[in-house]
């Protein structure tokens, strides 16, 4: 059992308070996932700025001059945001590779959370409301996001064990279930050069759907490509730069509930999580269909399977 | 009128006082306020009350009711009204997956939609859908009936034992050992008094039966119809 959560917002004026409407559903779910949580936050497009979000178990040594290092690695200005075990880093624009390369060379110890060019994940051991505090989730603002209360069953209860689980930039996933077939389907990924971390079936997930959209793919034709390849439970939220996308397997044993108004998407693992957004007495509330893919967007031209704000 | 008030009052405090109604309550209606998706709302109860529950609710809402009615003005998460004896459920809006499993006697009734697995293992009661059930809905079904108003799922009554099936719009496929079954006067007469219980607007005539092959288990004929 996990929870997931989503929540993409359609009126901007909503969009300080992101953090703190996320958090709350996340707190909501902790019944379902008192092992670790995540969140990640889509925040501000800034054309010029890429950004990675990294951990470390000893932050004060592994980020004492880690923007300094980082920036001469890159010849290049970076901008280092701490919070707790967590540090954003702010790169130049498109230089995500070259500076996760270069991070490695200068802290083995410092693992990357995210990558991309607005999402931030936060993730820790830990009840979601300690790790909320920690990481002051509340105060941040965004255009979307996804979280996830974690009770682990395929593999250990770590850090890097917690969900989101980022793949590819701005790409993330959150699962509730277990996948049969993530050892096999981890062999093959990493064959074709798939960088997976961990041993844990979500990880698989996540940058299965990488691998299929970096060839070719839409993110609709990802998700459903899902159906096919993978072999277990699952109920996925999975997050882009523009929105997220939402599907469950055929059997759709892992619970799932929408709602939707003229303000936001909402997901949620149980209505319980959705019973503080506004408006939700007059939502529109559904469950979504087994072996079904949603998706919205903001995109303004979003492909046939996305649906725009 | 009694009115709890699930932000003032816990879970375990709602259900132990609905619980100790007795047979000769005179305290026979009750309404709950702010449910906001709780669980196990109005479970184990025993008694000839009337409970309405302002709002939805989560995961086994009503479950093994005996002789109480519950509504629910809202919707439900999964196995609302399991393993009920007697009595009768009525939710307004949609319910989650296995819904009313198990259930040995009373009625439940959806407005809305059902979910996975309507009626799953179902052991004599009766259930009213206004719309839709989604797949494997009446599976391993055993005795009772499931009236769908709207369209049936895929895997409609897998494995079914004797239960009845009555669809009035399409059933996207049958489970192993289920069949259409003639309409004998008998079921339109059974199915009109179903329909005027769930509230229906609806004609017997609109319906189709479903039930078993009997080829899958070891049929006896003292469990037939």
């Amino acid at each position: 059992m996990c929870g997931i959560v989503g929540l993409f917002l359609k009126d901007r004026g909503l969009e300080p308070r992101l953090g703190s409407m996320l958090t709350d559903m996340l707190i909501t779910m902790t019944d379902r996932g008192p092992d670790s949580a995540g969140i990640a936050i889509y925040g501000a497009d800034n054309p010029a700025v890429s950004k990675l979000t990294v951990q470390s178990d000893s932050p004060d040594q592994a980020f004492a001059t880690l923007e300094a290092d980082l920036g001469a690695a890159l010849d290049s200005p970076v901008h280092l945001r701490r919070k707790d075990t967590h540090a954003v880093l702010e790169i130049p624009r498109g230089r995500l590779s070259e500076a996760a390369a270069a991070l490695a060379g200068i802290s083995p110890g410092i693992r990357v959370m995210s990558s991309g060019d607005t999402v931030e994940i936060y993730k820790e051991v830990g009840l979601p409301t300690e790790v909320a505090e920690r990481f002051d989730l509340r105060a941040m603002s965004g255009t979307h996001g996804i979280g996830h209360t974690r009770m682990a069953t395929e593999s250990l209860v770590t850090t890097m064990g917690a969900h989101p689980f980022n793949t590819g930039a701005d790409q993330c996933l959150v699962h509730n279930g277990s996948l049969s077939n993530h050892n096999r389907l981890r062999r093959k990924l990493r064959r074709e050069g798939m960088h997976i971390e961990t041993e844990n079936d979500t990880e698989v997930g996540a940058a299965y759907l990488t691998w299929r959209m970096q060839n070719g793919a839409s993110l609709g034709e990802a998700l459903e490509g899902a159906l096919t390849d993978l072999d277990g439970f699952f109920t996925f939220v999975f997050g882009t730069k523009d929105g997220f996308g939402v599907v469950r397997d055929p059997i759709a044993c892992k619970p799932a509930v929408m709602a939707e108004t003229d303000q936001y998407v909402a997901f949620g693992s149980e209505y319980r999580a959705l019973v503080n957004l506004p408006g939700i007495e007059a939502a529109r509330v559904w469950e979504p269909e087994p072996a079904t893919v949603y998706f919205w967007s903001h995109s303004d031209t979003p492909t046939p399977t996305e649906k725009a704000a | 009128m009694q009115t709890i008030d699930m932000a003032t009052t816990p879970l375990r405090d709602l259900n132990a006082t609905l619980q100790a109604q007795a047979e000769a309550t005179n305290l026979t209606a009750w309404e709950i306020e702010n449910p906001r998706g709780s669980h196990a709302i109005a479970v184990g109860l025993d008694a000839p009350i009337e409970v309405t529950v302002k709002g939805s609710t989560g995961y086994y809402c009503a479950g093994m009711n005996k002789q109480a009615r519950v509504n629910v003005r809202g919707s439900v998460g999964p196995g609302v009204a399991e393993n009920m004896m007697s009595g009768t459920v009525v939710i307004e809006g949609d319910a989650s997956q296995y819904a009313g499993a198990t259930g040995h006697g009373g009625t439940l009734v959806i407005k809305g939609n059902a979910s996975s697995r309507c009626g799953i293992s179902m052991k004599g009661i009766d259930i009213i859908v206004h719309g839709n059930v989604g797949h494997m809905s009446a599976f391993m079904a055993q005795s009772g009936n499931l009236v769908v108003c709207g369209d049936a799922g895929d895997a409609l009554g897998d494995s079914i034992y004797e239960a009845r099936l009555f669809v009035r719009g399409s059933v996207k496929s049958l489970g192993a050992d289920c069949i259409e079954k003639e309409m004998r006067p008998e079921h339109l007469a059974l199915l009109a008094d179903l329909l005027e219980r769930g509230g229906c607007d609806a004609r017997p005539e609109e319906f189709r039966r479903y039930g078993s092959a009997r080829q899958l288990y070891n049929f006896n004929i003292d469990n037939a119809y």
